[in-house]
């Protein structure tokens, strides 16, 4: 943790307390801060070209040891081959992984190499081993970076030209973002998840709504739910435009990084422990903005569109453009509808779908495997549906079949395959047809973002359960006790 | 980088809101390892029918419009994944600014550090811009980064943000890099007085 020579006269927020700490050069009328960064995570998608930048330059990595490197977009998920290897099929992939390989072996960074035990998406990774902590700065080339927050973190997505940066120096040029609290009073009622409060909160302020901010997540709802639970609406953050999204470390936190392989051990955890203690705002913080939502009045969400943000409780109707005042709203709304071939007015329950996608950094963690595990177990995968589980991580994998859910998805009908972003990005050949419907637990409903002319809905683990075994869209309460 | 100061340059209009950067440059097409050639992929799914031939209604495609230099997007323009293939492929589809009420924020930097440059203006000159290129595709308009400002073709000036430090470095062809880089002695002081917090390198 950064030395802070602060003296807390005004009440700070969780996320002005992490920024102090890692300020190396305060922001100026001329220049922005320059951040520290205390982890880097980094994937074979986004970095071929600032390492290239580095060689370019001359430059060395400066913290290989605050650094680490994955495997996961471009990756296949099928299975392994009879020698325990996953085959890469695709050269383009190939090259990309092995100029991933390369990189890494000339700049001494480690890699969690394809197939390898700790391979997987690289915001899953982060927290398993526990490499993500509270009160720290962490980016990846990656939007998706925003996930870590759940823990305490400032975390978010930079370009590629920043990954540069941060190799070089470890340290990153920051404007200073406002704060949003995102307050969820109440309780969740069964079958209603932390995906849908996500869905939830974006529907109600757009996908630009959180753009110039990070929002902290609070309230009842938010300190009842799990880490991973929490990892799930941080991780949609992006998706409502915000540059990060933080949860206050609690117990639940503290519990859940304790004997990782990378957390602090023996005193030296007691120290941070203390440390992570005072970080959560402090009474009278304020915020530059505010949303509240009532846990309570929740129900499974689901979307229509072709943003995240065209979101709407699993029972209404499509909503219909001549309703809406302002005029680039309706064209957008009319031509998301087009795309998704959906009437205003039609219900979405009841719909047929050909896929159903249980997996992505949002969704594919061994507690989301083990919800929609329950739903399906003893039950089948309907005729019509393509049911596919990708689990997170080599070690949500391993986790899973020593639990037996592998057994329980494969008995249904549904495909389990290796760990990797596989479908929610649709870079390695796992991929819709055009017009196709899929529900997905993934994070991103855009035009053809699971394969091109493929249409997705968006929603938790529990609806795409209910869904896969009824293909048809579902609401999960009716089949959840 | 080579400095950037003033162009002008014809417009073309795609005024969607939150176009997202699967749309510019979607994800099947991120599987290189340089950042040229992504030009002719740029908006692909809007731009090509399913056997590759163009879309010969969609703006980018017609002839009017090639050429063009100034991209005017709708609101949120660059929403979704942090790719900075997509200022790239922009760049190698000829834009130097795009213009739009509004950016999301990890667009508008990877576009910064790329010198194409995100002009955001008010809804009225907008509306206004969108128009005007959809009835005169020779409209010009000028983009003089000094002054930031956007010359209409009627001669009006609409001044539009940059930050003072991206406007600097975008002017005298500085890169952002080299600036970070010289603060050697602030980031061996920050480390000096901070422990680091994890260490990958140590076996787990
Ligand atoms: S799972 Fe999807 S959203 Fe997450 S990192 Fe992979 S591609 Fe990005």
């Amino acid at each position: 943790m950064g030395t802070t020579q602060h003296q807390p006269t005004t009440p700070r927020t969780l996320f002005e307390k992490v920024w102090d700490n890692h300020i190396v050069r305060p922001q100026t009328p001329d220049t922005p801060a320059v951040l520290y960064i205390d982890l880097h995570l980094v994937h074979e998608v986004t970095s071929p070209q600032a390492f290239s930048l580095l060689r370019e330059r001359g430059l060395k990595v400066r913290r290989p040891e605050r650094t680490m490197a994955t495997m996961d977009h471009s990756t296949p998920t099928t299975p392994r081959n009879a020698a325990g290897i996953i085959p890469v099929t695709d050269s383009m992939a190939a090259a990309q992984l092995d100029v991933m390989r390369k990189n890494c072996a000339d700049f001494g960074i480690p890699l969690y190499d394809l197939g390898t035990k700790n391979q997987g998406i690289v915001h899953v990774i982060g927290p398993e081993q526990g490499l993500t902590q509270p009160g720290m700065t962490i980016v990846c080339g990656d939007s998706h970076t925003s996930t870590h927050g759940a823990f305490g973190a400032l975390a978010f997505g930079i370009g590629t030209s920043e990954v540069a940066h941060v190799l070089a120096t470890q340290c990153l040029l920051q404007s200073k973002p406002n704060t949003m609290a995102v307050r969820v009073d109440g309780r969740l009622h069964p079958g209603v998840t932390a995906k849908d409060i996500i869905l939830a909160v974006i529907a109600k302020i757009g996908v630009g709504g959180g753009t110039g901010y990070v929002f902290e997540y609070m309230g009842e709802a938010i300190r009842a739910l799990s880490m991973e639970a929490r990892m799930t609406i941080c991780n949609m953050s992006i998706e409502g435009g915000a540059r990060a999204g933080m949860v206050a470390p609690d117990d639940t936190t503290f519990e859940y990084v304790a004997g990782r392989p990378f957390a602090p051990k023996g005193d030296e955890w007691e120290r941070r422990v203390a440390e992570w203690r005072v970080l959560p705002s402090d009474d009278g913080a304020t915020f530059d903005n505010e949303v509240v939502l009532d846990a309570n009045t929740l129900t499974p969400m689901i979307t229509y569109g072709t943003n995240p943000g065209m979101g709407m409780a699993i029972t209404a109707r499509v909503p219909d453009p001549d309703q809406l005042g302002d005029v680039s709203q309706k064209m957008a709304l009319t031509k998301a509808l087009q795309y998704m071939d959906l009437q205003p007015g039609q219900p979405l329950l009841g719909k047929p779908v050909d896929v159903v996608f249980l997996g992505s950094c949002t969704n594919s963690r061994i507690s989301d495997l083990r919800e929609a595990a329950r739903l399906i177990k003893g039950r089948k995968v309907a005729a019509n549906v393509r049911m596919m589980v990708v689990p997170g991580s080599q070690q949500v994998k391993v986790q899973a079949e020593a639990e037996g859910l592998d057994k329980v998805f494969r008995e249904a009908g549904a495909e389990w395959r290796e760990a990797g972003c596989s479908m929610c990005i649709a870079m390695n050949g796992d991929q819709l047809q055009p017009g196709q419907y899929a529900v997905s637990t993934s994070n991103r409903n855009f035009e053809g973002r699971q394969g091109k002319g493929g249409r997705t809905f968006l929603a938790s683990p529990l609806t795409a359960a209910a869904t896969a075994i009824n293909g048809v869209i579902t609401d999960p309460r009716e089949m959840v006790n | 980088m080579e400095p950037i100061t003033k162009f002008s340059g014809s417009m073309v209009a795609l005024p969607i809101n939150d176009i997202d950067t699967d749309q510019i440059i979607p994800a099947r097409y991120l599987k290189v390892t340089d950042k040229n050639g992504l030009g002719a992929a740029c908006f692909s799914d809007w731009r090509y029918n399913a056997d590759g031939s163009p879309k010969a209604d969609f703006p980018l495609n017609q002839p009017a419009y090639q050429g063009a230099q100034v991209l005017v997007g709708g609101h949120n323009f660059g929403c979704g994944s942090s790719r900075e293939h997509a200022p790239w492929a922009l760049l190698g589809a000829g834009f130097k600014a795009v213009v739009s009420t509004y950016f999301a924020d990890i667009f508008r930097n990877n576009a910064l550090k790329n010198g194409l440059l995100p002009v955001v203006v008010d809804a009225e000159t907008h509306k206004q811009l969108v128009s005007l290129a959809q009835e005169d595709p020779t409209a010009q308009v000028t983009v003089d980064l000094e002054s930031q400002k956007l010359i209409l073709p009627d001669g009006r000036g609409v001044t539009f943000p940059v930050d003072a430090f991206s406007r600097y470095c975008l002017l005298n062809g500085v890169d952002q890099l080299g600036f970070v880089l010289g603060l050697d002695e602030q980031i061996a002081s920050y480390e000096g007085q901070t422990p680091g917090r994890v260490n990958t390198l140590a076996t787990a």
